[in-house]
């Protein structure tokens, strides 16, 4: 009775996470992390789906965790339905409803800007002879290298300015410089920076 | 994995091996995949030159969505088409999202431990590490650059300081900053272009 009750409740809930990642797809010039604000005010302020403190440690996790930083998308919505299913004394339920609004979620904030990519791309690579192609591309190279940097800074100042954390940002230069210079495998650097964490260094 | 004999093409053999890949290469990505895509597509597989690498980068930074599922969508569709593209964006993101979910579910009451809370953020750190290493390794793919060193290194200055410090919004900064700069790239591509015609 309950279940059914909270599962007709949370399909539709399902539906509204797909709709509006949907429409965040085309917004998210600049890489999903760009729309997080947004994401924060539908899905915190305005729904009440997730907690605050939820929503940042999901995004952290994800930021940690393998793979591309979109799956962030994937965590908050996964959190959004063990929320719906908490009530729920059912043991599919659990993992059911989050694994569905988890999908749902992520097809709804790839599907439209990956097709737009997709012809975008082809168009660009048929007109790749075009002078103006070419100095797009030429130009771009620069603003491309400073937008990395910034993202780099963006993600270190997450956790506090330079002058207020020099061991934590001292770790980001040391990765920084290893990568640049060496061929040290990326994995090790992770584990390194785990390892320090946990040990209460940082 | 691929070990293309073909030495002046590589790229992937199958769609297997495109889908493969990618998941390997995202499977690896701790704190983002940015990092680890330059370093496998451009130096192991060199399935992409330095320069090649940063004109796609260019172009899946620009359009709308995450950027390293644009340039997976970019680099298969080139390959194999629609299906190409579907491959690599699927590898990209398959396995990681079955991990991160899984990681997620069981770690979910545990987010409030100062441990935890200490590995994510040692961790946050080195990633951020690593994707301004790789940045750093991409200048490689400005030698010979129009703009020269110096007009190189001022345009990478502003853009940094504009989306770090003034925090202007991306699409501000590509009206304000790129399309200034591709005319200028564009003028000396003309310019150039017509010294040849004239002295061949």
């Amino acid at each position: 009775m309950i279940t059914a009750d909270l599962g007709a409740f949370a399909w539709g809930d399902c539906l509204a996470l797909f709709l509006h990642f949907l429409t965040l797809s085309l917004l998210a010039v600049g890489g999903a992390i760009t729309t997080v604000p947004e994401m924060h005010r539908f899905l915190v302020l305005d729904k009440h789906w997730l907690g605050e403190g939820q929503f940042s440690a999901s995004i952290a996790l994800a930021q940690a965790a393998p793979g591309p930083n979109l799956l962030f998308v994937s965590v908050l919505a996964w959190n959004v339905g063990a929320n719906a299913a908490a009530g729920a004394h059912s043991p599919e339920m659990a993992w059911l409803l989050p694994a569905a609004c988890a999908t749902a979620a992520t097809i709804g904030i790839l599907a439209p800007s990956t097709t737009l990519t997709l012809y975008a791309a082809r168009w660009v690579h048929r007109n790749r002879s075009l002078l103006g192609v070419r100095g797009f591309k030429l130009a771009m190279g620069p603003i491309v290298i400073g937008l990395l940097l910034a993202t780099a800074w963006t993600l270190g100042a997450a956790h506090g300015l330079p002058q207020d954390m020099p061991v934590l940002w001292g770790l980001t230069g040391v990765a920084a410089v290893l990568v640049w210079r060496t061929r040290v495998h990326m994995l090790w650097l992770i584990a390194a920076g785990a390892a320090l964490g946990a040990a209460g260094w940082l | 994995m691929s070990n293309s004999a073909d030495v002046a093409r590589r790229g992937p053999s199958s769609l297997r091996d495109l889908f493969f890949s990618f998941s390997w290469i995202a499977l690896q990505g701790f704190g983002g995949v940015m990092a680890i895509v330059q370093r496998e597509l451009v130096e192991k597989r060199q399935w992409l030159t330095a320069a090649e690498f940063l004109e796609d980068w260019a172009v899946a930074q620009v359009l709308p969505g995450p950027n390293v599922c644009n340039l997976a969508v970019l680099v298969g569709d080139r390959c194999f088409g629609a299906r190409g593209a579907l491959a690599a964006a699927a590898g990209l993101m398959v396995f990681p999202s079955v991990v991160v979910l899984a990681l997620a579910a069981s770690l979910f009451n545990m987010l409030d431990i100062p441990m935890v809370q200490g590995m994510l953020r040692g961790m946050g750190a080195v990633s951020a590490g690593l994707i301004a290493g790789s940045a750093l390794k991409l200048t490689s793919g400005l030698r010979g650059h129009p703009f020269g060193v110096a007009g190189c290194t001022i345009l990478v200055g502003l853009t940094l300081g504009g989306a770090a410090v003034l925090h202007v919004p991306l699409v501000w900064l590509l009206l304000g900053l790129g399309l200034p700069a591709t005319l200028l790239a564009w003028r000396q591509l003309w310019l150039q272009a017509r010294a040849e015609v004239s002295h061949p």
